[in-house]
Formats: structure tokens, sequence, C-alpha cells
């Protein structure tokens, strides 16, 4: 919708190709045609064989380390950044498997935790409600870690909200660019047809091709509030289609509905295993039955369509107002982001966040040639931190005999309890699933009236083991990127990506106005938080 | 559709330090009651469902239940991953039994190169990666 830094949008798209490349030499199994040609799904992507595809791209990072005689820590969740003066020094956390606390000292510091899950309350309430469309694993820490450092953020407003199959979150891409699939209402028309109109209140980015995701969301979510709903994927439809090429043939035919038949359904075993359940478990065959799709729950990522991530440098062969240090450097010198914690560069998937990874990574070894001094910490504070990290663990020690039921107790909440607390808030007055992704100043002034409850309780939260005090500091993480959200959702006074979230007190976009970046910055000195305009830099020429 | 654990099949993984699926877990769920040396998935509403403890079990002691607040109850998604395939057996609610195989590897486990044949370089002020651009396909990383 207009924002977005085009120069590492650039960047991350010279070098992609060169990441999908080593893909395919490390394993991954890219599909190709009866030509040896790769098939395509839509514009940019290709159809791949991808149960593996996490192994096969860590494997080849796991060998780089260890040729280089690198040592790979694994299950430690990292909580705070360490700094020094206005440098990132490193990071400490603890060994989610064992008692141990780590600190680690570095000379560059590269934040990739990931986006947020469950900052807002899921549809699900009960044992779905880890069936999130992103792993529940991503808490917000790249966004917690790039704030408490001090860096600046872009794009805190945007979350990210797919349309997927209802539920188990199951994909829609391969139908919608594989198998030409039509979605539709409960009454039969194609929203996005039907409602081709509305676009054009949205121009010029309503009328780009192709359509913005959270303008596709919108056109489904205003049949769904005219009481359309539910909204299907015709995917009976489709594979019909597809197949009565062959009707005159019945062995081609047979042959060309099995192929699809196993496409369908590789397509959630190899990615959403759930959506394969759900579908068995409701006697689902996609070539009879169409299913129904719905708008998920919100989410923070710097990548697909979301745009949430720090304000990062970018590169430094273009002619850009962006350049303060090396690529992919935060406004903290020292600590750098990219994937899902570096902002404004949607439509980076997998393989755009691993271009980015080694862009960054390349960067952050530059710095430490050309300016890696020696990380200076103090132990004093180290230890601070630390006794803050464990104080969960402490707390839950003192006062659980107080009643007979520990979950239960006035001098502490359990992590589950804060969390639900969160999502409610977030959930009623910021925009949730049933505010129908409608928010106002006066509900995000009313949010942050209770945030600063939050906050207070968010100091006694208690743990009784170290499972416990992991969800703790998750929590605590999506506690503050949903204050970050909610600052910057208050500060930019307009709507401009209906589909993701509608202030209704100020519906319209305001190019005049807010054709800008709003970004923000936590001052870990002062514990202040300021909110500034940003231009947005086009390519020139295009 | 969280993962749990058969008590019959299950032998907490005799003689290892910790089990596969408390290894595998992403999301820290899989734990080993020592006492009874069975593990159990210890908060079902936190489980994405990803199969990785499903995948590794030595003993195939391990399957997953639909989501109970969407999902009817009797259907099943069984993988046996080998080296270079997975086998699929989906049952449906209905007795309906789909089976299917897919690849999910080109090259052995574990012996991947990670510039992947590329020549290289160490210039750290050109903008072209490591292998580029000979990884890219092109003589020269683009520019404006």
């Amino acid at each position: 919708m207009g924002i977005s830094r085009e120069d590492l949008v650039y960047n991350i798209a010279r070098h992609v190709d060169s990441s999908v490349h080593l893909f395919e030499k490390w394993g991954l199994k890219i599909w190709t045609d009866e030509e040896g040609k790769y098939v395509h799904e839509g514009r940019w992507q290709l159809m791949i064989n991808g149960e593996s595809y996490k192994i096969i791209v860590a494997e080849a990072a796991k060998n780089a380390i260890t040729e280089a005689g690198g040592e790979v820590y694994e299950r430690i969740f990292i909580v705070e950044p360490l700094l020094d003066g206005d440098k990132c020094v490193g990071a400490v956390g603890f060994s989610t498997r064992e008692e141990k606390f780590y600190v680690f000292k570095a000379k560059a510091t590269v934040a990739t935790m990931g986006g947020a899950v469950h900052v807002f309350r899921p549809r699900s309430v009960g044992e779905g409600f880890g069936r999130s469309w992103y792993p529940p694993f991503n808490t917000g820490s790249s966004a917690y870690f790039t704030l408490k450092a001090g860096a600046e953020m872009t794009c805190q407003e945007v979350r990210f909200i797919p349309v997927r199959f209802k539920d188990a979150y199951g994909p829609v891409g391969a139908w919608f660019l594989l198998f030409k699939s039509r979605a539709i209402s409960a009454e039969g028309g194609e929203y996005m047809v039907v409602r081709k109109e509305e676009l054009q209140n949205w121009a010029p980015y309503g009328l780009a091709k192709p359509i913005p995701a959270n303008l596709r969301n919108y056109l489904g979510m205003l049949d769904v509030d005219a009481g359309l709903g539910p909204l299907y994927m015709e995917t009976d439809e489709a594979i019909n289609k597809i197949a009565d090429a062959y009707k005159d043939d019945p062995k081609g035919y047979k042959k060309k509905m099995k192929e699809l038949d196993s496409e369908a359904w590789e397509d959630f075993l190899d990615m959403t295993i759930s959506q394969a359940h759900l579908w068995a478990s409701l006697n689902v065959k996609p070539e009879e039955k169409h299913s129904e799709i719905a708008a998920c729950e919100p989410y923070f990522i710097g990548s697909h369509s979301g745009a949430s991530g720090a304000w990062v440098s970018g590169p430094e062969d273009m002619d850009t107002p962006y350049k303060w240090g090396y690529n992919n450097m935060t406004t903290v010198n020292g600590l750098f982001a990219a994937g899902d914690a570096s902002g404004a560069s949607s439509h980076k998937f997998s393989s755009g966040s691993h271009a980015e990874g080694r862009i960054t990574g390349k960067a952050a070894i530059k710095y430490i040639v050309e300016k890696g001094a020696e990380p200076n910490m103090d132990a004093a504070k180290v230890e601070e931190i630390k006794a803050k990290i464990l104080a969960p663990l402490d707390r839950y020690q003192e006062f659980c005999n107080e009643t007979t039921d520990p979950s239960v107790n006035q001098n502490y909440l359990l992590w589950r309890q804060f969390m639900d607390r969160l999502q409610k808030i977030m959930d009623d007055y910021a925009g949730g699933v049933t505010a129908a992704f409608k928010t106002s100043k006066s509900n995000l002034e009313r949010a942050m009236e209770l945030f600063v409850y939050l906050k207070e309780d968010s100091e006694k939260l208690g743990a009784d083991d170290i499972y416990s005090l992991e969800r703790c500091w998750e929590n605590l993480h999506r506690m503050w990127q949903a204050d970050a959200h909610i600052r910057t959702m208050l500060f930019r006074e307009e709507t401009r990506w209906p589909g993701y979230y509608f202030r209704s007190d100020t519906p319209k976009m305001d190019e005049e106005n807010w054709h800008c970046f709003a970004n923000c910055r936590y001052d870990p000195s002062t514990g202040e938080w300021e909110m500034m305009k940003k231009d947005v830099w086009n390519i020139p020429g295009v | 559709m969280p993962s749990f654990v058969i008590t019959e099949k299950c032998d907490g993984c005799k003689g290892q330090d910790k089990t596969a699926c408390m290894y595998i877990c992403p999301n820290d769920l899989m734990f080993l009651d020592s006492d009874k040396m069975k593990a159990y998935n210890r908060d079902p509403s936190m489980c994405w469902e990803c199969q990785c403890c499903v995948k590794i079990c030595p003993q195939q002691a391990m399957d997953v239940r639909g989501y109970a607040d969407f999902m009817p109850l009797g259907a099943s998604c069984v993988p046996l991953r080998g080296s270079e395939d997975i086998m699929w057996t989906v049952k449906f609610r209905n007795g309906t039994i789909k089976r299917f195989k897919f690849p999910i590897r080109t090259i052995e486990e574990g012996t991947a190169d990670p510039l992947g044949g590329f020549a290289a370089h160490e210039d750290l002020n050109s903008q072209a990666l490591a292998n580029e651009p000979e990884s890219l396909g092109l003589d020269a990383v683009p520019t404006l």
C-alpha cells in the first residue's frame, strides 16, 4: 500500500535466485515438467517437494559453521540484548533443557528470532489454540530484542492476516495460483469480481496487479460482514476444470485425476498436516466438495505480506536516504536484523529471508573486520539482568505454598493467565477477530490504559520450572510487540491496510499526510517512546 | 491435532540422555516421566502439529488426534519417513484410506556443500555474496 523500503526489496530480489539455486544443490527437490523446466506457481514461485525443506537449509548452515571451526548452541532462549552505550555487545538467555544461563559476548549481533504469534487471541480457544498459521514458537523475540536495544522500528502498525482454509489454516497459494481456483461467498458470488469497484477507493494501490493481500482479505470480509459467509474455496470446480481437458480420454483422465489428487494432498501433508487431518475427519474429497476459507487472527512478521520489524540501513551501492552504516544494520551499532526481524521489505518468503540473512551475515563480518572492538560489558549489569530473568522462579517458590492450589495466588500470575490478559486486551481493543479487525483512537487509548496494569503485573510472573520460565519470557516479549503495535496504530491517523485493520474513526487512506513510514523508538536510557514519520523513497523511473 | 504417546509402545528411549521427541520438539513440549519411563506432551494446546516427534520416534509410539475444538474423531495422517521419501497413510472418518509417497530430498542427509560447488570469493567490499555471481546464473550482481 505504498509503504515499503524499495532499496531493501531490490537488494533481496537481486540475491534471492542464488539462495534458490543453493537450496537445489543442498538437496531440495524442485518440480520440473516433461521438458525439464521448473513448474511455476504464479509469477514468482516454484513448486517443491518441501517436506524436509527446513532440515535441508539448516543442514547446510550447520555444515558451514562446522567447517569454519565454529560451535552451534541450540535450545537457548535469547532473552535480552547486552549494551555498551549505543552499541550492542551481545545477548543473554537460558537453556530450555537444563539449568544453565548463557552470556554471549559479541563484536556484532544478528537478530533473526522470527515474528510474533499469539499476541492476539486466536480463533481457536481449546486444544486448537496452538494451531496458529505461523508457528506459536515465534513469540516476538526479534521485536523485543531490537526494541530493548533502542533500535528504531518501522511498520509496527502492520500486522498480517492471512486468509487460509478455515481452522486448520492449510495454505491457499497452490489452490489459487496452481489450480486456478475461485473463492466465493455462500451465495456463490466471487467477491473479487462482485466487489471490484471497492478497489477504486484504495487507488492507486488497489488497482495494482497483483492486488495487495490486505485488499483481497478486505473484499472477503465485506462479504462476511454482509451476511454472505461462510466463504468457500471452489476446489471441486478447479480440479474438474483441469481434468476436463482429458474428458475424451478415459485413461488419461484417470491418470490426471490421480496426479491432481496427489498434488492437492501433498500441498497440506508437506507443510500443514493438520489441514489434511481436518479434511479426513470431515470426509472431504477436494474434487467433490468445496472447503471453507477464513481470515486468520493477526500476526507480526517482516516477511510474506507483513512488514513490521527494525529499521535497517540499506545497500551501500544505492543512492538512498537510508544509509547509516552497513547493510541491514539497525540504528544501534553492531546490531543487525534480517528476515522477520527487519521491516518494510515485504514479500520476502523463506528464500528471500535466507538471501537477506546472507546479506546481513556478510555485512556483520565486514563490520567486525572494520570496527569490531572487543566487546565491553559490565559484569554487575549482567548479574542484574540475570536476576531479573530468573525472578519468576524465585517468586513462585516464595509464595506457592500460600494457597492449596498454586495456580491461583495473589502474589503472582502464571504465564497462561498473563497471556490470556494480553490477548483479551488486544482482541477487544486493538482490532482482533472478535472486533472484526476494527479499532479506533478511543479503543487504542483504552488499551494503553489497561497496558499500564499489564506491565506492572508482568513484574509479578511466577514459574514453577524452566518450561514455565520460557513461556513467561515469551509472553513478555509478546507484550512489547503489542505495545509497539498499539502506539503505532494510534500514531497513524488513517486506514491504509483495510483487511488487516480498520481504524473506524479515520476510515479513509490519507495520502497527503500519511504516505510515509510510521517509525517508533524506545529509549532504553529514559524508558520513553518516540514516534516519527520517515519519507518513502522510490526507485527512480519505475 | 496435538501429539500423544502410545503407552504400550513408548520405552522412554532407554539408554539415551533424553528422548527423541524431547530432542526434536521445537516448542519444548515433550517431557519424560522418568518414574514411568514414558514421554508425554505437557501442553497439547501449544502444539503446532508439526509432527517432528511423530516422524522421529524410533518406536513409532507417537501419533496425533485432531484438535478437539474442530475435528471430529476417527481420522489420522500417519507418516513413515525414509532417507529419500515419505509415505503417508491418510484415514478418513468414514474409513476411506489414501496412501501417498512423496520425495523429500535429492542428496544424502549430511552431505550438503554450503557453497553449493559454485566459485567463491572473499571480497568483503563487493555486493556479491560469497558464491555470486556464479550462483545467480548471471555474469554480475544486478545494479540500478
